[in-house]
Parts: structure tokens; C-alpha cells; sequence
């Protein structure tokens, strides 16, 4: 009883954790302006800097109760409040937040400023205020209106996710606030099928592979598990006639065809079965005609057959 | 007379919201198509649990109406009760709870006695690729030429599936194309299987199946899905519902959730799919070249598959010794049609040798060619979606 009950523990943690994954932890901090002079305006009209989070996942995540901070010490700095449904991330979708230092504008004017010409730390921390999920270090020589933003929306780079950042300047290399910072305007799969595969060969060759090595796969594991257990039924009877497997044993077992089986059960069933050959039954049932008003229409309808 | 014009004004109002004011030659030539259809399964018996709720679909969604009107009774019409209904075809998950219902009702001894045969359902999926070639040939993108050849998986749920994820425009008109040719296999099948083998080869008598356990029936959903699945996670969606039933099935102690996975859930989706894609041809979206160029290319894929399946029988036993041999009448049921195909393997058997039935053992290529269908489509989603 209580491995089972271990075991379902086990199960529900495993299954929480898989959610975790999938959920906050996929928030990242993707765009950031420090030095907004002419560059975009918040709802009031007024220029501030600004700090971009993505939806990395494919599925919705709710931001209410995450902190936002730009103070390692003090990792609970904002907390994007509850109550807001605009708090709610879309797949792969993003959020401005306005560092302004005017949280009383509302829920996406956080709590505190970014300092120009200085290194800006901006930390993004889950519930507990104790789980970081994404930090960002700005350089502290990022010019005015440009933005300081991930190279490709929501990728990290493990070993150093410095290298994952760059400086945009508006021209070539957009600023995107509220926007994918990579504008994707064709499937990439299918240009390359279109440009490299036109007669198709290469996908056939390709997915034929794909669906063939699938069902051998399949068909080896089986042929594999059929043994085995052909090999264990053997055992199994040679055990239930209390005697060593025998070369005869095997043999007569080997035999065995579906053909005598479906003679042994017919002759069982005709055994077990002992009626006469009709597979039907007569019966005679009095029709009931208990009155009630609800069914009285009975005798309106229908009526008795006389002789 | 004021309350004359009143009432001529309304008339002419409601007249105009009649179909009769909104017919065109488009809605007479789709409707006349969906009475065709419900003729077909009447009359002839052609799938007619398929053919009924498509072709009582087509009738549904052709009723002439003013469009411009707001009336949200159209399947294309953001919140009407048809669209809700369509969401199922459009989201794609009413062609896993289908899966769900074969899973649950397939029996996969066949296969599992005799593995050799799943290379059977392989190889008929050449249909879908020869089929694809075809299409790149007549200018369609690559999505679209995928969308349209998985037609020749013979897998109305899959072709469904996969035609809302690659090519939704197309939909329709595949999954009526897939639907009508599956109704036709009994047409399409036996002349292709009687040209490509000699009589010899049609007499083959195959050893009778190995008995298989209760433990290898259970095996085989959770290993499937784990095997086909690693190889094409795209196929999850499909090959994770149909293993699923097929668990239900085998375990032996869920046996109401198999019952109702397999009778009154299949069912409800069934008819809820097949009305709803028949309502899907609306006359505007679906008489087009395209559809003809659809309906031709499905044909092509469906002629390819048989092919290839009685082609690659023929082939396999010529590296086979003589006892093991397969008769190649069963290539043709590694196109999925569950269990049509398998049934007229086991009729044109018995038309040479009537003591010669090739139902169980044709059963095997057939419900492989259900999973290869769905790694097919997985595969083509992974590539081009």
C-alpha cells in the first residue's frame, strides 16, 4: 500500500514539474529601451523606457504575481499585479511594461526607473520571489531610442546569454516593442521543399524512409516479443506436465494450428450448448396495460384483435 | 394602401432572405452532388455512414441564404452553431477521437502474429508521395501537394487532419475526395489486384496465424506509440489516441470506456464530422478547378497505393522461402479503408480458390497501413509545417 501510494507521489510531482516547465519558466525578457526620448509612447503620451517580456511557449502564461526588478537585493521590487486580464500572455505573443516609476498608472507602469549611461541589471522573478527565470544585463553604452534586444524572440544562449543580445538601432536591425524581433513573412520549410525538392523526390525519398523505418522498427520489436514469448508459453506448459522440456514436447506444441483450435472450441460450444438447432426463442408475454394518464392514449390507438 | 406597401415591403424583405432569391446554378449543381452521395449509400450501400451524414452535409451546407446578412447560419459564419460544430474539423481534434474509436475497436492479432506484413501498410503509402510529385507537377505548393496526396492514405480522420494544419482552403475538397474514394474502393481495388498477379500467385495459401497472448496484445499500443512516436512526435496527436483505444481494448479492465470509446463516442463523432464536412462545401469555396485537379489527384494516389502494396507483396516473396509466402491479394489492404480493403482481398481470393480466405491475414497490412498512414501525415507535417 504504501509503494503505491509512493509511487502516485512520485507521479503528481513528476507531472507538476512537466507543467512548471512549461509554463512561467517560458517567460523571457526580450527587448529593452533605456533612454526612450522619441522613440515609442506610452498611454499617456509621454516617453519612458520600456522592458519587452515573450511568451517563449505555445501555450497561454499568466504574468500576475511575477516580479520585475532592477535591484538583485531586493528581487521583489514590482509585481505585476492580479486581477488584469491583460496580465495573460498569448503563444508566443509579448508584454510591454513602462519602467517609469509610476505604478499608479496602471498595471504595466512598474515601480521603478532605468538609469542611462549606467549598467542596468533587470531581473524576472517567479511567485515565490525566490525563483529567478531570466535576467538581462544592459550595457551601459546603449544610445538613446535604441534598444537593447534578443537576437531571435525568447532564445537563450546557456553557456553565455550575453551573445544572444544585441543593439538595435532602428535602421537596418529594427526596434520592435510589443513585436516578434524577428519578422517571419514566409515558411522557411516550405521555400526550401519549393526552391531545392520541385519534383518532389527528395520528400518522397525523405518521408517513404521515415514511414519505413518506423514500421520495421516496430515490426523487429515484435517479431523480437513474439519469440520471447513463444519461448516462455513453451516453457510454461512443459512446466504444467511436470517434466522437462523435450524436443517431442515442443514439437507436438509447434502443431498446434488455429484450424484444431477452432474444432476444439466448436465441439466445446456444441457440447456446452446442448439446444436444437433453432437460435431463436419463442415466448408469449402478456401485454401489461397498467392505466396511467400519462400512457392512456394506449387504448385510443390501438385496438385488440378480436377472433 | 399604407398598409399595403407595409406589407409588399416586408414580403419583398423576406423574399429576399428566401433561398429562392439566393439560389445560384453552384448551390442546384452542390446539391444535386450531396443527393448523389445519400444515393450512393442508400441504394448501393457505398459507406453509407459516411456517405449519409457528408451528403446530407452538402445538402445543409449548400441551402442558399443571403450571406451579407448576418444571419450566422453559415459554417464559415463566426459563431453560428454549424461553426461551432466545424470547429472540430478546423482544430482538428474531432479525427484523434475518431483514432480513439478504431483503437478501440481494432483487433491488431493479425499484426502482431505476423509483423512482416506491417511493410506491407508501408509500402502502399507510396500513393501519398507519387501523389505529391503529381501536384508539385500542377503548380501546387508544396503544403497544398501534401494536404491533397495524403489522400492516398485512404484515412479520412488523417487526410482531415492533416489538411487543416497544411492547407485548411483545401480541406473540403480533400476530405470529400478521401471519403468518396474510400466508398469506392470495392470499384477502384480488384481490377488493379487481378492486372498486377498471375493466377498462380493468387491461389497462395498463407499458414494461419499464430495464436497471440493477452500480454502481447497489451504490449502492442504501449510500444507502438512509443516506437512510431519518437520516430514522428507530429503523429502524436493521431497514433497516441489510436494506441490509447487500442489499451482500453486489450487491458481487460476498462472495458466500459472501451465499449464507449469504440460505439457511442465513435458514432457521435462520426456524424458530427461527416455533416460538418459535407456543410463545408459551400458551392463558392468548393467549385473550383482545384477540386477537380484535388478529385483527379486522389484518384491518381488511390491507384498508386493499391499498386504499390500488390507490387511490394510480389517482391518481398521473392527473398522469402516457399513455405512463407504471401499472397499478394492482400497488398492492396496496406491502404488503410479499414476494413474494406481487407475485405475485398478475402473476395477476389475466394473468387480463384473458395476455400482460400485471406481476411485475418489481409487484416494485418491493413491495420498497418492505418499507422503508416499517420506517420506518413506525420512526417509531411514535420516537414512542412
Amino acid at each position: 500500500m504504501n509503494k503505491k501510494i509512493i509511487v502516485l507521489l512520485l507521479c503528481a510531482v513528476a507531472s507538476t514539474a512537466a507543467v512548471f516547465a512549461q509554463g512561467r519558466k517560458a517567460v523571457r525578457i526580450n527587448e529593452v529601451m533605456v533612454q526612450n526620448d522619441s522613440n515609442y509612447v506610452d498611454d499617456y503620451g509621454q516617453y519612458h523606457a520600456w522592458i519587452e517580456l515573450f511568451n517563449s511557449s505555445f501555450a497561454p502564461v499568466e504574468t500576475s504575481c511575477m516580479y520585475l526588478t532592477n535591484d538583485k537585493n531586493n528581487p521583489k521590487m514590482y509585481p505585476v499585479p492580479r486581477m488584469d486580464v491583460n496580465t495573460e500572455i498569448p503563444p508566443r505573443q509579448h508584454l510591454l511594461f513602462w519602467a517609469d516609476g509610476e505604478p499608479n498608472r496602471g498595471t504595466f507602469h512598474i515601480s521603478f526607473t532605468l538609469t542611462p549611461g549606467k549598467e542596468n541589471w533587470i531581473g524576472l522573478y517567479d511567485a515565490d520571489g525566490i525563483t529567478l527565470i531570466d535576467e538581462v544585463t544592459i550595457p551601459a553604452n546603449l544610445p538613446a531610442n535604441q534598444s537593447y534586444a534578443r537576437k531571435e524572440d525568447g532564445i537563450r544562449n546557456d553557456a553565455d546569454d550575453a551573445q544572444a543580445w544585441e543593439i538595435r538601432d532602428g535602421g537596418v536591425k529594427y526596434i520592435t516593442p510589443s513585436s516578434n524581433n524577428v519578422i517571419i513573412d514566409a515558411n522557411e520549410k516550405i521555400e526550401m521543399f519549393a526552391e531545392h525538392d520541385r519534383n518532389g523526390f527528395g520528400m518522397t525519398v525523405l518521408a517513404m524512409g521515415v514511414v519505413f523505418s518506423a514500421l520495421l522498427i516496430l515490426s523487429i520489436c515484435f517479431r523480437s516479443i513474439g519469440k520471447v514469448n513463444e519461448k516462455i508459453a513453451k516453457r510454461k506448459k512443459a512446466e504444467s506436465h511436470n517434466g522437462p522440456v523435450v524436443a517431442s514436447d515442443v514439437k507436438s506444441t509447434n502443431a498446434d494450428s488455429g484450424e484444431e483450435i477452432a474444432a476444439i472450441v466448436m465441439a466445446l460450444h456444441e457440447h456446452l450448448n446442448m439446444h436444437d438447432h433453432e437460435d431463436f426463442v419463442l415466448t408469449i408475454n402478456k401485454v401489461k396495460r397498467a392505466y396511467s394518464p400519462w400512457n392512456s392514449k394506449i387504448y385510443s390507438l390501438r385496438q385488440t384483435p378480436h377472433k | 394602401m399604407e398598409l399595403f406597401d407595409f406589407l409588399s415591403q416586408n414580403l419583398a424583405d423576406f423574399w429576399s432572405f428566401t433561398g429562392f432569391a439566393n439560389v445560384t446554378w453552384e448551390h442546384i449543381v452542390m446539391l444535386a452532388v450531396g443527393l448523389f452521395f445519400i444515393w450512393l449509400a442508400i441504394k448501393h450501400n457505398f459507406e453509407p455512414l459516411l456517405l449519409v451524414p457528408i451528403g446530407f452535409g452538402i445538402l445543409v451546407g449548400n441551402i442558399p441564404f443571403k450571406i451579407d446578412a448576418g444571419l450566422e447560419v453559415g459554417i464559415y459564419e463566426e459563431g453560428s452553431v454549424l461553426n461551432i460544430l466545424y470547429n472540430g474539423v478546423s482544430a482538428g481534434w474531432y479525427p484523434p477521437l475518431i483514432f480513439l474509436g478504431i483503437g478501440a475497436m481494432t483487433d491488431f492479432s493479425a499484426l502482431i502474429a505476423n509483423p512482416k506484413l506491417m511493410l506491407i501498410g508501408a509500402a502502399a503509402q507510396f500513393g501519398i508521395f507519387g501523389a505529391y510529385m503529381v501536384a508539385l507537377a500542377l503548380g501546387f505548393a508544396p503544403d497544398q501537394a501534401g494536404a491533397i496526396a495524403i489522400i492516398g492514405g485512404a484515412d479520412g480522420p488523417t487526410a482531415i487532419f492533416l489538411s487543416s494544419k497544411l492547407a485548411p482552403n483545401l480541406m473540403g475538397a480533400i476530405a470529400v475526395s478521401a471519403y468518396s474514394y474510400m466508398a469506392l474502393v470495392p470499384v477502384i481495388q480488384p481490377p488493379i489486384m487481378k492486372l498486377l498477379t498471375t493466377k498462380k500467385e493468387r491461389v497462395i495459401k498463407m499458414k494461419p496465424a499464430r495464436a497471440v497472448s493477452q500480454k502481447e496484445k497489451i504490449m502492442f499500443p504501449i510500444v507502438g506509440l512509443l516506437l512510431t512516436c519518437f520516430v514522428v512526435p507530429t503523429a502524436l496527436p493521431l497514433l497516441g489516441m489510436l494506441f490509447f483505444g487500442n489499451l482500453l481494448r486489450e487491458s481487460g479492465v476498462t472495458t466500459r470506456l472501451a465499449k464507449t470509446a469504440s460505439n457511442a463516442l465513435n458514432d457521435i463523432i462520426v456524424m458530427l464530422l461527416g455533416l460538418t464536412v459535407g456543410a463545408s462545401t459551400q458551392a463558392s469555396e468548393f467549385l473550383t478547378f482545384d477540386t477537380i485537379k484535388i478529385f483527379a489527384l486522389g484518384f491518381m494516389a488511390f491507384i498508386i497505393a493499391s499498386t504499390s502494396g500488390v507490387l511490394f507483396v510480389k517482391l518481398f516473396n521473392l527473398v522469402l522461402p516457399k513455405s512463407k509466402k504471401i499472397n499478394p491479394l492482400i497488398g492492396n489492404a496496406g491502404v488503410s479503408a479499414v476494413p474494406m480493403s481487407a475485405r475485398i482481398s478475402n473476395n477476389v481470393g475466394l473468387q480463384y480458390d473458395p476455400s482460400n480466405y485471406l481476411l485475418m491475414h489481409a487484416m494485418g497490412p491493413n491495420v498497418a497501413g492505418v499507422i503508416g498512414s499517420a506517420v506518413a501525415a506525420g512526417a509531411l507535417l514535420g516537414f512542412l509545417g
